[in-house]
C-alpha cells in the first residue's frame, strides 16, 4: 500500500520532510499545536502563522530552528512536490496537508471537526486521491450531539446551584477557549474565571483576533466570590488540591469521551459536556466518502472501526499504527 | 419518563451519597403516584421485565448496525446497555416517550414477537439520555450504584420516617406502593402487614478487626459460632405455609422442597442453608449444583439432601422476637426445638471459649480441619437489629490461603472499570507448562490497576476481541479461601473466593507455585 510520495511514517521522501513527527526532525509540517502533533526541537518547521504563534507561546521562541508560516490556501513548491495548508476546524491555526505530486492528491487531514466553530477556521473539504484521516471518535458509540444543547445543560445546572461553583475541565489549547466562545454564544456574560494554565493561550487567541469576554484568574479570588461561577481548568486540575479553592464545586468536563457515562464516572465527573473537536463518527465516514478518495489510512484512534467500514465501502484502507501515539493521552481531545 | 432518565443519569454521574439521596428525596416528593412508585419499584430491583433479556436486546441492535462495529464498540464501552443507547443508529427525539408507568405497562402487556418492534420505536422516539434509561429499565439492570436501603433512606429523608419502620413494612408491601406514599406523607396510616407470614430484613455483621477490636471487647460479653460455608436463609413458617428465603427476599423455596416440607412449627429463623447428608456440611460446590437449579430434581434430592443450619429466632411463634436479647432468643430457638423435632433443621453450636486467644485457636483449627470459614461472634445482649449495626455481631474470618500465581490473560473490565484491563487470569506451573486456576477482578487498587493496565498493554502478545495473552512474567499473590478439585479447568483445581492480595513486581515467574503444591490445599477442604 505504499505511496511514493508518502510512507506509514507521513514521510515525504521526495523532500525528506515529515508531518507532525514524534521524534525531532531536520524539517517538520505541523498541522496543529498540540502535544501529540507539534513537538519542540525540529529544525525547520512550516505551519499556520496561528499554530507558530501557539507553539512560541508553549515552547518558547527557540523551539524549532526556523519557522515558514504559510496561510491557508497558499501554495508553497519545494522541488516538484507542492504543499498547501487548508483550514481543518479543529482549533486555531489547524491544518489539513495537501500534498501534490506529478498529479497525485495526497491529503493528511490531521485532528479535524466539521461543526462550526466561532475560535477556529471552518473546515474545508479538500478532494483527493489518497487521505490520511484521523480516528480519534472512530467508533459508531459517537455521535455528538449539538454543542449549543450542552452549553443549555451547564446553564442549566447553573441556575440549580447556585451557591456552587462549576469547574470545567478543558483542554487548554482549543477546548478551553472552545468552551467560552460557546458560553458567550449562549450568553452567559459573567466573568469566567482560569486556572493559571489557561492564562497565556486565551490571551493568544484574544490576541490573535478571537473575542472571549470578561476572563479572570481564579487564583487569589476568595471563595464565595466563586459560587455560581463558571472556573475553567485542565483536566488534572479537577481533582487536584488545585480544586479546593472552589466552593463545593460541580465537576463537569468538557470532552468528546463524555458521552460515555462509565468514563465519566471513572473521572468522577458529575456533569459530562459532550463538546468535542474531533469529526465523530458521522463525520469521519461523511468525510471519507466526500472527498473522493480511494485509499484511506487510518490514524490516531481508534483504526479498527474505521479501516473496517472503509473496506465496506470497497475502499482500500489501512491503519497506520504509528508510534508514540499512545491509547489513553483522552485529555487533549 | 424525561425526568426519571435525568434521575438515573444524575444517580450514576453523582459520587456523593447525601446528594444521591436529596436527589431521590426531590423526585419521590415531586413525582405522581404511580410513576414514583414504578420508579422506586424499580430502583429497588423489586421489578423485572422478564420479556427483555440483554440477548433480546443486542438482536434487536444488531439488526440495525453492523455485528463487527457493534463488537468492537462494546469492547471499548465495555456495558452492554450504554453500547446499544450510544450506538442506535435512529434519532426521532420530537415525540415524547410514554410515562414510567405506561411504559412499563407496554414492556408487560407486549408479546413476545412485537416487543423488538416496541423497544425499536422507543429507542429512536427516546433523546440520548432517555436512550440510556429505556435501555436500562428494559433490561431491569441498572447498576448505577443506588442500593435498595439507599432509595428507602431517601423515603426516610423526604417523609421523616424512621428508617427502620420503613424497612419493616417493606417486604409486605406492593408495587406501586400507593399505601407507603399514603403513610409517608401523613395522609393515611402505616400499611397493615402480616408481619409474621413476609420476609424480613436481615441482621449483618461487620468484619473484626484484630488489631483494634479485640482488646477492647470483654469476651464475657460475646458469644461464638462457626461461620458455616453455605448461604444464609430465612425460614419463614406461619399457619402451615413455609417459605425459604435467600438474603435478599428472594423466595428459593421451590428448589428446596426437602427443607420446606420438613420443617415443623411456626416461627421464623434465620440460618445457613446447607448440603450433606446427616447434617453433614458437604463442600459449598455441592450447595451450588443446588442453587443453579429453579425447581430440584429427584436426583438432586437423593445426592445432595439439604438442611439449615439454624442460628437465630425472629418470631417464636406469631410473637415477634427481635428486640429480645440474643441469650433470649436463643433459649426460644431451643426451646422450640424441643418442641418440634425437625428432620431438615438442627441448631448451630455455640462454641466454648474463655479469652480470645482460644477462639483464635478454635477458628485456626476450624478452618485447617473442617473448612469453616472462620467465626461468627455475637454480643449476647444484641436484639436482632436488620442492616449491618456496629458493634453488635462480627465475623472472624479464617487467614485466607495464599498462592503466588502468573499472570496469563487479562480482561477489560465492566461498569466502571471499562476501560481498563482489570479481570485477571493467573496459573501455575504444571511441569514447564503454566496452567489457569483461577480468575480475580478485585483485590488491588486504584493506583494500582492502573499500572496493571498499564504493564498489560506493554506485555500483551496476542490479542483475542477483550481479552490480552500477556508475557508470563508478572507474579500475583492471590489470596483464597479454599481450593476444590474440579473436572472444568484444565488445572484440576477450582478456587473459591480468589483475590489478589499483593502485585509481586519483584518475584520472577520462575518462582511461581507449582500445581502439585496446590494439592496441599484441596486436602485441607
Amino acid at each position: 500500500m505504499a505511496s511514493p510520495l508518502l510512507d506509514r511514517h507521513l514521510h515525504l521522501k521526495a523532500i525528506d520532510t515529515f508531518i507532525d513527527p514524534v521524534q525531532p526532525r531536520e524539517r517538520a509540517i505541523i498541522t496543529h499545536g498540540h502535544a501529540d502533533h507539534a513537538r519542540s526541537g525540529h529544525g525547520a518547521v512550516l505551519a499556520t502563522p496561528d499554530t507558530i504563534a501557539i507553539m512560541k507561546t508553549r515552547y518558547g521562541e527557540a523551539c524549532a530552528g526556523s519557522f515558514q508560516p504559510v496561510e491557508y490556501g497558499e501554495p508553497v513548491s519545494i522541488d516538484d512536490v507542492r504543499i498547501t495548508l487548508h483550514p481543518a476546524g479543529h482549533v486555531l491555526g489547524s491544518a489539513q496537508v495537501l500534498i501534490e505530486h506529478r498529479g497525485q492528491r495526497v491529503v493528511v487531514t490531521g485532528d479535524y471537526k466539521r461543526l462550526p466553530d466561532r475560535t477556529a477556521a471552518p473546515f474545508e473539504l479538500v478532494p483527493c486521491d489518497l487521505l490520511v484521516t484521523e480516528a480519534t471518535f472512530g467508533l459508531p458509540v459517537f455521535q455528538h450531539p449539538a454543542p449549543s444543547d450542552e452549553i443549555a445543560r451547564l446553564v442549566r445546572s447553573l441556575e440549580a446551584n447556585p451557591d456552587r461553583a462549576h469547574l470545567i475541565g478543558a483542554y487548554a489549547l482549543g477546548k478551553a477557549q472552545r468552551v467560552i466562545s460557546l458560553l458567550r454564544e449562549g450568553g452567559h456574560d459573567a466573568p469566567i474565571y482560569l486556572h493559571g494554565a489557561l492564562l497565556r493561550l486565551c490571551a493568544l487567541y484574544e490576541e490573535r483576533g478571537i473575542p472571549l469576554g470578561d476572563l479572570r484568574p481564579a487564583t487569589g479570588v476568595a471563595k464565595p466570590e466563586l459560587a455560581g461561577r463558571v472556573v475553567i481548568a485542565p483536566p488534572s486540575a479537577l481533582k487536584d488540591r488545585w480544586s479546593r479553592r472552589l466552593p463545593d464545586p460541580v465537576l463537569a468536563m468538557a470532552s468528546g469521551w463524555m458521552s460515555v457515562k462509565q468514563r465519566a464516572r471513572q473521572r468522577g465527573v458529575e456533569l459530562p459536556l459532550i463538546i468535542s473537536d474531533h469529526a465523530d463518527w458521522n463525520e469521519l465516514r461523511e468525510t471519507i466518502a466526500d472527498t473522493g478518495a480511494e485509499t484511506i489510512w487510518v490514524t490516531h484512534g481508534r483504526e479498527d472501526a474505521l479501516v473496517y467500514h472503509c473496506r465496506q465501502q470497497g475502499l482500500v484502507a489501512e491503519p497506520l499504527n504509528i508510534q508514540g501515539y499512545e491509547e489513553g493521552e483522552e485529555d487533549e481531545r | 419518563m424525561k425526568a426519571f432518565a435525568q434521575l438515573l443519569e444524575l444517580l450514576a454521574l453523582t459520587p456523593s451519597r447525601n446528594r444521591k439521596i436529596a436527589a431521590l428525596a426531590e423526585y419521590f416528593a415531586k413525582t405522581p403516584d404511580p410513576d414514583r412508585g414504578y420508579a422506586l419499584a424499580v430502583l429497588t430491583g423489586a421489578l423485572s421485565f422478564r420479556n427483555v433479556k440483554p440477548a433480546k436486546l443486542k438482536e434487536i441492535v444488531l439488526g440495525e448496525v453492523d455485528p463487527h462495529l457493534f463488537a468492537l464498540s462494546y469492547d471499548y464501552v465495555g456495558d452492554l446497555g450504554e453500547t446499544i443507547a450510544l450506538i442506535w443508529p435512529h434519532h426521532g427525539g420530537t415525540e415524547e416517550l410514554p410515562s414510567l408507568t405506561d411504559l412499563i405497562e407496554l414492556f408487560n402487556t407486549t408479546s413476545k414477537g412485537e416487543l423488538p418492534r416496541l423497544i425499536s420505536s422507543l429507542l429512536t422516539r427516546a433523546e440520548i439520555n432517555e436512550r440510556w434509561a429505556v435501555v436500562k429499565l428494559a433490561t431491569g439492570a441498572l447498576r448505577i450504584g443506588v442500593s435498595a436501603r439507599l432509595a428507602k433512606t431517601a423515603l426516610a429523608e423526604m417523609s421523616g420516617k424512621d428508617l427502620q419502620a420503613i424497612e419493616e413494612v417493606w417486604h409486605g408491601l406492593r408495587i406501586p406502593y400507593a399505601e407507603l406514599f399514603t403513610w409517608l406523607e401523613d395522609r393515611g396510616e402505616r400499611p397493615d402487614i402480616d408481619h409474621a407470614a413476609r420476609f424480613h430484613p436481615m441482621m449483618l455483621s461487620n468484619p473484626i478487626d484484630e488489631a483494634r477490636d479485640l482488646e477492647k471487647l470483654d469476651p464475657a460479653d460475646f458469644s461464638a459460632e462457626w461461620k458455616w460455608d453455605g448461604i444464609r436463609v430465612q425460614l419463614v413458617a406461619a399457619r402451615g405455609n413455609v417459605s425459604l428465603f435467600s438474603r435478599t427476599g428472594d423466595d428459593i423455596g421451590p428448589a428446596f422442597p426437602d427443607v420446606v416440607e420438613a420443617m415443623m412449627g411456626d416461627a421464623v429463623l434465620d440460618g445457613e442453608l446447607l448440603v450433606g447428608a446427616d447434617f453433614a456440611p458437604g463442600p459449598f460446590n455441592d450447595l451450588q449444583q443446588r442453587l443453579n437449579r429453579k425447581v430440584a430434581s429427584p436426583k438432586h434430592l437423593k445426592d445432595l439432601p439439604a438442611f439449615v443450619r439454624v442460628y437465630d429466632m425472629l418470631f417464636d411463634g406469631s410473637e415477634d422476637i427481635r428486640a429480645l436479647e440474643w441469650t433470649e432468643r436463643r433459649a426460644r430457638l431451643e426451646a422450640f426445638f424441643t418442641r418440634h423435632r425437625q428432620t431438615r433443621l438442627d441448631l448451630s453450636e455455640v462454641l466454648d471459649f474463655g479469652d480470645w486467644p482460644t477462639l483464635a485457636e478454635h477458628r485456626r483449627r476450624g478452618a485447617d480441619e473442617h473448612g469453616h470459614e472462620g467465626v461468627m461472634v455475637k454480643l449476647r445482649t444484641s436484639p436482632y437489629v436488620p442492616g449491618r449495626p456496629k458493634g453488635l455481631w462480627y465475623k472472624w474470618k479464617r487467614d485466607p490461603n495464599l498462592v503466588d500465581a502468573i499472570l496469563m490473560y487479562a480482561q477489560r473490565g465492566h461498569g466502571k472499570r471499562s476501560s481498563f484491563y482489570s479481570d485477571f487470569t493467573f496459573g501455575v506451573w504444571k511441569g514447564n507448562e503454566i496452567v489457569p486456576i483461577g480468575k480475580a477482578y478485585f483485590g488491588f487498587t486504584d493506583a494500582e490497576l492502573k499500572q496493571l493496565d498499564k504493564w498489560v498493554r506493554t506485555h500483551t502478545l496476542q490479542a483475542f476481541g477483550p481479552v490480552r495473552e500477556v508475557e508470563k512474567s508478572l507474579v500475583f499473590e492471590v489470596a483464597f479461601d479454599s481450593a476444590q478439585e474440579s473436572a472444568r479447568h484444565k488445572s484440576g483445581v477450582a478456587l473459591r473466593f480468589p483475590r489478589i492480595n499483593r502485585i509481586r513486581w519483584d518475584k520472577p515467574a520462575g518462582e511461581a507455585a507449582t500445581l502439585e503444591e496446590m494439592q496441599v490445599f484441596i486436602g485441607a477442604t
